[in-house]
């Protein structure tokens, strides 16, 4: 009866070898999850980080560069000490800090290193390099982080820093991994994938605990890092420093731009900050005191501060009413304060005394002609058909929408148009004596002080203007930078009609600025006081120089400092002359702004 | 079957000895520990530090010296006269009965376990050449003509001399060692141990599996009462076998429940290694580690495998215990599937051959022993292959001539050469078979 039983094991032994082979083919040939598995397992990529492209002037002086910084990192398992006193006194850290860091790494891997001390300068790190014979299981790591050697044009340049979450959404190719350094605003955001350069990546093997194997198919996968392209930014180093050094202690802004090429040569926005503080180990600390800081420092004031234009705004009308006919030099109205009110001077005034005077009720009596031509019987339509009129003709000098400067959060400001008061007051219910105060370039409209310095460069150049920019020229090719730096936009408006403008300008200092004339230069600004609802209104005054051969246009805004005949005309003044001579040969002038007392 | 089916005409003819001995045997055994070794080199070889094959101070080394020794034991085993282990098989067994009975005390204790004897620089396990002895005794008594496996009083005298040095193995503790005795049931089974035991021993771990499997035991529960119904409602509607069927249905969903139960109240780490067989994921850093690893390793190797050296789980150690119990993921990722099929064939290819050796026996006691010898190295082949691609759960015994070690080479290496030697010698072993 047994002796058929030895065929039941050899069928179990068959069962037995086609089960496992079975299987074996399964996992082996069929389900190729495991050769991934396997390749994540012992494969490692190693990200072998570009050298971030740098920053320049416009004269090659370096505005940004990577400082080389140490990471000292430890490995626990081979890592000892004998007096932890000595340690921390020679690698200047806290105990308490030692401790938590090394618990810290311990936690994360025995035998992979960790960081124990971020971010050493090179020379604190030339303090330490003797001693770190002395400490088995300590590696120095280097980095680089960006480091500015003037500490200059932090809000124009912006900073790096990892990247966050929303980016991070945002990267649909998947080029950045967390943790990576991103430019978060200014010419770093704005240029990002110009200075970042492209990864690299080493392929190496580990073992189970992570030590070092050597390489993947002797680096057959291997990419190398190509490192980002270098910008010349259009600002000048020195006058930015020198503006900077003005603002000291103000709030407001300056921006001053080569009216023939629309660069910006330079970009103030005060309260200035030290860039640096951004820079390095102490970032997220130093972020949260600028973003707590009341004056707010990074708030970019150029391109995101909004303000009534004010009396400036009456040559951008003078223009318009020139160039529609609506005017002419000889137009005369009387200085009528019943309509709006007025200071004291010659009355009545012609188009050219109007500007120099800044006469209020001459502007309200010139919209009023522009604005109702009689189109329609109906006086409401014809408002709004006028207004509509005037609506694009202002647009034209790059008003009420985003110039396009290559930075990001430039706010567009804005210009009224017959929809908005449609909006709030109903269509066919309001006219001219509703929006007269826009005359004057106050009511509904905003322009940011980068509109208004491009303002200075349209009356500089008679007519034309180009994009504002900060780029002058990528990896020293001045050729490749965005095509839109270098369209000519016209303001349609003839350039003889600028003439007197220009006149009227250069006689304006003598009426309202008197501290703005510089010997042998001549300046031809218009002071404006933008009002301010919260406190004493803001200082504000745009002029180009020379007269004869615009070299630089500027807008300075001082917070608070009242009429801009003292704080913004005495800023420009001194700005224009540093520009155009190299220096200034005004100690008292300087002196009296830089004190900031700009009281009566 | 007629490949089994024997002439003896051959081996009468020729009156050399050595003609008599069964080479293919030996010659399996041969390519299977030289594949092993082969792949105990390449289980620790570093490329960054690449030593010979020879060198004594890695484990390829040492595994050469155990090869040798194995050859002169097996020298030994050949030379020795035939008669000595039948003679000396009751001695043998009460020896290591004796050993055992001391390995808990004298032991050396390594992970828990004392399992091992340290003699100088060797260790030897002594569980693992107990086999051999508790072979040889299973033979001796069963050798008798009178032992009837088909009645209670042999079954009970057969099972005990299996138990008794299972029982000294687990207070070592070694349940894997120990778990392997249990591989003789094979033998007991061509030897005439009544089927239905093995039956229900089937639908015993088939139940055990399910229950474990299924989260929920409803699942098993509900099937078997209707299955139950089902019978009752079919068959004769006699008291006695309403009450039978309704009283093994019941035993089976006892005991599914009560399984849970049982396994909760294993330690932690035996409780770990069954749930991590039905699935790898529970904690693949913990207890799913060596299975989930194991699995990574073979299933990366592919059809032709990454080649000789070639493969990184386990020469970057993310597999444990590699060289030993672990040495098949070494040639499942160096030799893909390829390389796996060959030694899968090697192994059934020995088994089935041993199969045809123990059938062509002349006495009961040398066929007896050749199936102690299939047991064994089927339960290990089959156990150890199946828990390094997550068939099994962990079980800590190595792969027979392949894993490193001293013990289990020349444990397996005495085992299966006193059988050659005894069916060498078939001839002059003329015994009563029944």
């Amino acid at each position: 009866m047994n002796e058929n039983r030895h065929s039941v094991i050899v069928i179990v032994i068959i069962i037995v070898g086609v089960i496992l082979l079975t299987k074996l083919f399964m996992i082996q040939v069929v389900d190729d999850s495991f050769l991934r598995r396997a390749e994540r397992n012992a494969v490692q990529r190693i990200v072998d980080y570009p050298y971030r492209g740098l920053i320049s002037d416009r004269h090659n002086e370096l505005l940004v560069h990577n400082n080389p910084v140490f990471d000292l990192m430890v490995i626990p398992q081979e890592f000892s000490i004998e007096d932890t006193a000595k340690f921390c006194d020679i690698f200047q850290i806290e105990k308490e800090k030692l401790i938590e860091r090394y618990t810290a790494a311990k936690k994360y891997s025995w035998v992979k290193p960790s960081p124990l001390i971020k971010q050493i300068s090179t020379t604190d790190f030339a303090k330490i390099q003797d001693y770190l014979i002395d400490y088995p299981g300590l590696f120095v790591m280097t980095r680089s982080v960006r480091a500015y050697p003037d500490s200059i044009a932090g809000s124009a340049l912006g900073y790096i820093a990892e990247i966050v979450p929303r980016q991070l959404e945002r990267d649909t190719m998947h080029y950045y991994s967390q943790g990576d350094y991103i430019g978060h605003s200014g010419l770093e955001s704005y240029y990002e994938k110009i200075l970042r350069g492209k990864k690299g990546a080493k392929y190496k093997m580990v073992n189970v605990r992570g030590v070092d194997k050597g390489s993947f198919k002797n680096g057959a996968l291997d990419t190398a890092s190509v490192a980002g392209l270098n910008l010349q930014s259009t600002i000048d180093l020195q006058l930015q420093k020198y503006g900077e050094k003005l603002m000291k202690g103000k709030r407001g802004s300056v921006v001053a731009i080569e009216p023939k090429t629309g660069e910006i040569l330079s970009m103030i926005s005060a309260p200035v900050y030290d860039p640096n503080l951004l820079a390095g180990a102490a970032y997220s600390k130093n972020y949260n005191v600028l973003l707590s800081d009341t004056t707010k420092p990074l708030f970019i004031r150029p391109i995101q501060a909004k303000y009534p234009p004010g009396s400036i705004f009456k040559v951008v009308q003078s223009l318009i009413g020139l160039q529609w006919g609506i005017l002419t030099p000889n137009t005369t109205f009387a200085c009528n304060k019943a309509l709006v009110a007025c200071h004291n001077h010659p009355s009545p005034v012609n188009l050219f005394g109007a500007i120099r005077n800044s006469c209020n009720p001459y502007y309200y009596q010139a919209f009023r002609q522009m604005i109702n031509q009689d189109v329609s019987t109906n006086t409401y339509t014809d408002t709004q058909i006028g207004l509509d009129k005037w609506h694009e003709a202002v647009e034209k000098f790059g008003l009420g929408h985003k110039l396009g400067v290559d930075l990001p959060y430039e706010n567009s400001g804005s210009v009224p148009s017959s929809q908005l008061y449609n909006r709030i007051y109903g269509e066919g219910r309001w006219k001219y004596s509703t929006i007269y105060s826009l005359s004057i370039g106050q009511g509904e409209m905003l322009v940011t002080p980068l509109q208004m310095a491009n303002l200075a460069a349209i009356f500089a150049n008679k007519g034309y203007y180009y994009t504002p920019h900060l780029i002058k020229a990528i990896n020293g090719d001045p050729n490749n930078i965005p095509e839109e730096y270098t369209t000519k936009h016209d303001v349609g408006v003839s350039a003889h009609h600028f003439d007197m403008v220009h006149d009227a300008m250069a006689e304006a200092l003598y009426g309202t600025a008197m501290r703005a004339i510089i010997k042998d230069i001549t300046i031809a600004g218009k002071t404006g006081t933008a009002q301010n609802p919260h406190g004493e209104d803001h200082s504000v005054f745009v002029a180009f120089a020379p007269k004869e051969d615009p070299k630089i246009a500027i807008a300075v805004y001082v917070e608070n400092a009242g009429w801009g005949g003292r704080a913004a005309a005495s800023t420009a003044s001194l700005m224009i002359e540093k520009y155009l001579r190299g220096h200034t040969e005004r100690p008292a002038l300087e002196e009296y702004v830089l004190a900031g007392e700009f009281g009566d | 079957m007629y490949w089994l089916e024997n002439s003896e005409t051959d081996v009468r003819q020729n009156d050399l000895y050595i003609n008599k001995i069964d080479w293919l045997s030996i010659l399996l055994y041969g390519a299977l520990v030289m594949i092993g070794w082969f792949n105990i080199y390449a289980a620790v070889y570093d490329e960054q530090a690449a030593k010979s094959i020879f060198d004594f101070s890695i484990n390829s080394g040492k595994q050469l010296v155990w090869i040798g020794t194995a050859v002169l034991l097996i020298t030994v085993i050949m030379v020795a006269d035939y008669r000595l282990f039948d003679n000396l098989s009751l001695i043998l067994y009460g020896i290591f009965l004796l050993i055992l009975l001391l390995t808990p005390f004298i032991g050396k204790e390594i992970n828990g376990q004392r399992a091992w004897f340290e003699i100088g620089p060797f260790r030897l396990q002594p569980g693992e050449f107990a086999k051999f002895a508790t072979a040889l005794a299973l033979a001796k008594f069963i050798e008798k003509p009178s032992f009837d496996l088909s009645r209670p009083k042999f079954q009970f005298q057969a099972i005990l001399i299996i138990m008794l040095p299972v029982s000294l193995i687990m207070l070592q503790p070694d349940t894997g060692t120990a778990m392997v005795y249990m591989a003789f049931f094979i033998m007991l089974y061509r030897e005439g141990m009544p089927q239905k035991y093995y039956v229900f021993a089937l639908v015993f771990i088939a139940i055990s599996l399910l229950s474990l499997a299924v989260d929920n035991n409803l699942y098993i529960a509900l099937p078997v009462a209707g299955l139950t119904l089902v019978l009752i409602l079919m068959g004769k509607k006699n008291w006695q076998r309403i009450v039978t069927l309704c009283m093994i249905g019941i035993a089976i969903i006892a005991y599914s429940y009560s399984l849970d139960l049982v396994v909760s109240k294993l330690p932690q780490h035996q409780q770990n290694r069954i749930m991590v067989l039905f699935n790898p994921d529970i904690d693949p850093l913990g207890v799913g580690w060596n299975v989930t690893q194991s699995k990574i390793a073979i299933g990366s190797g592919g059809f032709w495998g990454k080649g000789y050296l070639e493969g990184t789980q386990t020469k970057f150690d993310f597999v444990p215990e590699q060289h030993t119990d672990f040495i098949f993921c070494t040639l499942g990722e160096e030799f893909g599937w390829i390389g796996s099929l060959i030694v899968v064939l090697l192994f059934v290819a020995l088994l089935i051959r041993l199969v045809f050796l123990a059938e062509r026996q002349k006495t009961r006691f040398s066929r007896v022993y050749g199936y102690c010898v299939i047991s064994i190295l089927l339960f290990h082949f089959m156990i150890n292959i199946s828990m390094t691609i997550g068939l099994f759960p962990v079980v800590g015994i190595p792969l027979p001539f392949f894993s490193y070690g001293g013990s289990s080479l020349w444990s397996f290496t005495i085992l299966l050469f006193i059988f050659i030697k005894l069916d060498s010698h078939r001839i002059q072993l003329l015994g009563r078979m029944n």
